[in-house]
């Protein structure tokens, strides 16, 4: 389903639609088991698979931060890849600036040039064995975007100084064991703007680096965005810092999207149970009065994930057609929509209680929340 | 329970303390520190050693190797004119082991160097490329390391023939032939773990290709292994060689295994011409040994805890013999902590008054 | 802190810990002073290079070489009217109150738990090197016991650490930590590595645990915004020096330290309106070469000339507070800030237990 789009927005650079990706399970027991069944002479079933990402639709627009919010196992680290084109998708589609993005090497090095990605450990994603003006003349070389020499050197002092790290000579020859986490975190950006793309994809920026030195790094990707109008992709488990940064906020559970819409709107009146569940859970100094967790448990199965809504299993507000469909997307304010049965208007329930979603200290839903309240479809 | 001061020093606007990639490609303004490890210098000073007496033996050997001085038929002991005695042709055994360095040391380099740059080309394109150019080529490598390797040489040696068997070049390649499947099999499994580094990804994002990424990304961070794995193919390569002179499948004349043949087919060791099989014997062990000390250096270089270990027991030692204090302060209560007991307690050393930390000299590396 | 918690149960005076010896020694920890008492949770905030974890393992004299205490003192006071200088406790005295006086949980749970021994054995291991008198049946019990307390059923006994959670390992390391009993019990960013819903869960059931036997924890972890919830009183750590000591609720309304007080605005809000932020500028200093006087003041934007020249004292700053910081005493032309000169909150206001 796509998202309901703000009227004023652009063409969105990079859309994703029905993505996804499930990964074969390389394992001696299952296959031993299939075989098994397949002797006695019955069907052995589809192949087991690892469901990562099922069926996710997206859109980046430029100068705007999408958020993409999820705990480990939700599939947002392989949404990522399958965007930057690490990965291809078992189905669905991406679409570079409304055409299908095409594959082959050469039309690599193409989109290359337009969707650039920031990896989550600084450590790991520069070459100890490479200075720093090696990293950045590579995006130029490769794109034939500078000549070596004085051409080369200049770009990447502009470079460089986009990102904060002056004076530029005095980075050029460092190796990566000689910058902290937060400078090679900015040699990683750089390298990745230094095409000029369009769309920046970022993996967990900051998680890795000091806690004080996070907010120059978002900082930085605002700036970009607000500069080079660059559609910015954010991909990050504290939904305090997806607040702060992105405009719109993309929840993620068990490979799928749950909700999305504006990013302060989603924080303060969360529609889904699940953001729900993690807004109530994160570290919140203001709190004042103590938390209770509406839905214990962890992440599904991936191999074997709930049928219907993946949430069901831990939601305190499940009912029965929860098991047996997936859940659309319904909208839940202007630009919001949350994948959620609670939110079904076509059945006979009381509206007010649906609609105007749960109170913000994320103690549960609003008042009539109750499962029989709602009615069960039977 | 670690201690996790690594993580503490290197996270924050510290740099990595200490840590020197070996062989980094493309250093600009960066000289190669090799680390002063005690096995290291002896290592290499030992190979230097033999080296020299390699290239120098021959001039500075007393006689010919296979000059015949009398017309003994038993092998006689030291003494003043033989400083090793003779063996039972009565040529002088010193001399003989002067000159049993060159050829020996120039196959097993040779030998070397080819086995390594196949185990490169071999191990990491297989690593990278995967799908069947691995599977193909890890086949091939494993059919050479099942191939039992002696039975292998032998054969391969009588193929040659006496005139075969003397030139360097081909010997130096047979035996390469066996010796380069295991460094190709570490190399592999190298490349695939390294395959899945973010730094990888990264360049295939930026649009790097395939074999750029092999060359300038992937060969650079393998330059520890293909060391360690060239000595210990050159290892093989002294021993392989020094048993095939032994058994008389190549010219025995002039190299240590061509000594011990002699002295075997003399029945040396029964009848107690010690000087005549040990001396070569020794030569063999000692080259060894100072191969598989360099080995241990690197090894250790290239992982942090066992350095961290060395230096550690180096800079305890220097701390409580009191050096490098300031003001030549005696320390107030020193607690001896034995050694079996390093891994339970903390050791508390208290000083008169703190020595003040040492405003950017940084030099002294501590992990 | 008033009432039957004041009873000081650990205190730390000016420990110093350094990594190797001689003029190129690393000075890790500086001069910090703690104090826990009974039935407190203590949080320990700081950064990369703070030296909160050195601090906590050369206190429990469990830090590897390089690592050397200099100076200091490091008593427990186990209840009976005696203290024990840990420094100075014998390798016998220190393995009797492991575990039974103080114990450890740590950051990787994943690689404390031997992979190729169960659950059962590695809870009946730590009964047995303590309790030897337990028969084999009561070890078993014991460990059943243990589980069913962090709320894991007594059937995963039988499990392999690799077929838990991440979640449930780090739940089976507090039981292992709670086995015996201890005073203390000192937790190193126990809940880093967990997906935020398992940290909360975790953390309430570590509540409900010491209400219910009375021990107190010593906390360590970067996120002050989750010890804010959860501590007592909070110690912030900078560059090896303790720099401010506070109740918790003290110290999030009313920072006395600059570096606090840019700690707390590097943590942005989930509620209210979205205003920039900035963090602190520069990056946590090369303890090899720190800066000279306040090892904070380059990045400090209330340094004055003086907070060059002498690293400023740990000092009272109203009540049961200290904070290390030179502008806190408005000495002359140079007044206090008001950034650090906010009101205290009051204590009426506290609702948490």
């Amino acid at each position: 389903m796509t998202l309901l789009a703000a009227p004023e927005q652009a063409p969105a650079v990079l859309e994703a639609r029905g993505l996804t990706k499930h990964f074969a399970v390389h394992g001696t027991a299952a296959a031993g088991r299939r075989l098994l069944r397949r002797g006695r002479g019955l069907p052995a079933g589809p192949a087991p698979v690892v469901h990562a990402v099922d069926d996710v639709s997206l859109q980046l627009t430029p100068a705007h931060v999408t958020a993409v919010v999820g705990e480990s196992g939700s599939g947002k680290s392989t949404l990522a890849r399958l965007l930057a084109r690490l990965v291809m998708p078992t189905s669905g589609e991406l679409l570079l600036g409304g055409k299908p993005a095409p594959a082959g090497q050469r039309r690599r090095i193409d989109y290359a040039k337009t969707v650039q990605m920031v990896l989550q450990d600084p450590f790991a994603s520069l070459n100890p064995v490479h200075d720093v003006h090696y990293h950045l003349s590579r995006p130029f070389r490769v794109h034939g975007l500078a000549k070596p020499g004085a051409d080369l050197d200049d770009k990447i002092a502009a470079v460089l100084e986009r990102v904060a790290l002056t004076p530029a000579d005095a980075f050029w020859h460092k190796y990566p064991h000689e910058l902290s986490g937060g400078q090679r975190q900015r040699v990683a950006i750089a390298r990745a703007i230094a095409v000029q793309p369009r769309v920046l994809l970022a993996d967990e920026p900051v998680s890795m680096l000091d806690v004080s030195i996070r907010l120059g790094v978002l900082n930085l990707l605002g700036d970009l965005r607000d500069r080079e109008h660059l559609a910015v992709l954010y991909i990050t488990h504290d939904i305090a810092s997806a607040r702060y940064l992105a405009d719109k906020i993309v929840v993620m559970y068990a490979g799928q999207v749950v909700e999305s819409g504006p990013a302060v709107q989603v924080t303060d009146s969360p529609a889904h149970p699940y953001t729900q569940l993690l807004l109530s859970a994160a570290p919140d100094p203001e709190r004042t009065t103590p938390v209770t967790l509406r839905g214990r448990g962890a992440p599904p199965s991936a191999v074997a994930p709930p049928s219907g809504c993946r949430f069901r299993t831990r939601c305190p507000h499940a009912m029965a057609i929860c098991a047996e469909q997936v859940p659309p997307a319904f909208p839940a304010g202007p630009a919001h929509v949350s994948s959620c049965w609670l939110l079904d208007t076509s059945v006979p329930r009381r509206r007010s209680a649906a609609s105007t979603g749960p109170a913000a200290d994320g103690n549960g839903p609003a008042a009539g929340g109750d499962r029989t309240d709602l009615g069960e479809e039977k | 329970m670690a201690v996790g001061i690594g993580t503490e020093l290197e996270a924050g606007g510290a740099p990595a303390p200490g840590v020197v990639p070996a062989g980094a490609a493309g250093g600009r303004r960066r000289a190669l520190r090799l680390p002063r490890s005690p096995k290291i210098l002896a290592g290499l000073g030992l190979l230097t050693f033999f080296v020299l007496l390699s290239i120098i033996g021959p001039f500075v050997a007393p006689y010919s190797p296979d000059q015949i001085f009398a017309n003994s038929p038993v092998p006689l002991p030291p003494s003043a004119a033989h400083w090793l005695g003779t063996t039972n042709l009565q040529q002088d055994v010193f001399s003989q082991l002067l000159a049993g360095g060159g050829d020996m040391l120039l196959v097993s380099f040779l030998a070397g160097v080819l086995a390594t740059a196949l185990s490169v080309v071999v191990g990491v394109t297989a690593g990278y490329l995967g799908g069947w150019a691995d599977e193909l080529l890890s086949m091939l490598a494993n059919i050479f390391l099942v191939m039992p390797a002696l039975p292998l040489l032998v054969i391969l040696f009588g193929f040659l023939g006496k005139t075969g068997s003397n030139d360097l070049f081909l010997v130096g390649l047979i035996i390469s032939v066996t010796g380069w499947a295991w460094g190709a099999r570490v190399l592999r499994a190298q490349t695939l773990s390294m395959r899945n580094r973010d730094y990888i990804d990264s360049a295939r994002i930026i649009g790097e290709r395939r074999w750029r990424i092999i060359f300038t990304e992937i060969l650079p961070n393998l330059t520890p292994i293909v060391a360690s794995s060239f000595l210990f193919t050159v290892l093989y390569a002294v021993g392989t060689y020094t048993a095939m002179a032994f058994l008389g499948l190549v010219n025995p004349d002039w190299n240590w295994g061509g000594m011990l043949f002699y002295a075997q087919g003399a029945n040396a060791e029964l009848t107690g011409y010690w000087w005549w099989f040990i001396p070569p014997g020794l030569a063999v062990a000692l080259l060894g040994t100072s191969l598989v000390m360099l080995n241990f250096g690197i090894d250790e270089f290239i992982n942090p805890r066992l350095r961290a270990a060395g230096l550690t027991r180096r800079a305890e030692g220097r701390g409580r013999s009191g050096s490098g204090r300031p003001g030549g302060q005696r320390p107030a209560r020193v607690r001896r902590v034995r050694r079996s007991q390093q891994f339970a307690l903390t050791p508390v050393i208290r000083t008169m008054g703190r020595a003040p930390a040492a405003v950017g000299s940084g030099s002294e590396v501590l992990p | 802190m008033t009432g039957g918690r004041s009873e000081r149960l650990l205190e730390i005076r000016g420990l110093c810990v350094d990594y190797g010896q001689g003029p190129a020694a690393v000075h890790a920890v500086t001069d910090a002073d703690l104090v826990l008492d009974r039935g407190e949770v203590l949080g320990l905030a700081g950064e990369s290079g703070s030296g909160k974890s050195t601090l906590v393992m050369a206190a429990t004299r469990l830090l590897r070489p390089p690592g050397v205490i200099t100076g200091g003192e490091v008593r427990l006071y186990p209840g009976d009217g005696s203290s024990v200088d840990l420094l100075e406790a014998g390798y016998s005295a220190l393995r009797v109150l492991r575990w039974s006086q103080v114990s450890l949980v740590l950051q990787s749970a994943m690689n404390a738990l031997n992979p190729v021994m169960t659950i059962r054995v590695q809870l009946t291991d730590a009964l047995a090197a303590h309790l030897p008198n337990l028969s084999r049946k009561e070890r078993h019990a014991r460990a059943a016991e243990l589980l069913a307390m962090v709320g894991i059923s007594g059937d995963r006994l039988a499990s392999y650490p690799h077929e838990l959670s991440g979640g449930m390992r780090q739940r089976v390391m507090i039981a292992m930590a709670l086995a015996l009993r201890p005073q203390v019990v000192i937790m190193d960013e126990p809940t880093t590595a967990l997906d935020v819903v398992t940290q909360r869960e975790i953390l309430e059931e570590l509540k409900d645990l010491r209400d219910q036997f009375g021990f107190s924890i010593l906390f360590i972890t970067h996120d002050l915004s989750l010890l804010i919830e959860i501590a007592d009183s909070i110690a912030v750590m900078y560059a090896g020096r303790l720099v401010e000591r506070a109740p918790a609720n003290a110290l999030f309304r009313a920072p006395r330290h600059p570096y606090t007080l840019g700690l707390l605005s590097s943590f942005p809000p989930l509620h209210g309106p979205r205003v920039a932020m900035t963090g602190i500028p520069g990056s946590p200093p090369d303890l090899r070469m720190l800066p000279s006087g306040c090892v904070f003041h380059p990045r400090c934007r209330f340094a004055v000339d003086r907070c060059s020249v002498g690293a400023p004292p740990l000092e009272t700053a109203g009540g049961d507070r200290v904070a290390a910081c030179w502008r806190l005493h408005g000495d002359g032309p140079v007044p206090v800030p008001p950034e650090l000169a906010v009101p205290e909150p009051d204590l009426a206001m506290r609702s948490m237990p």
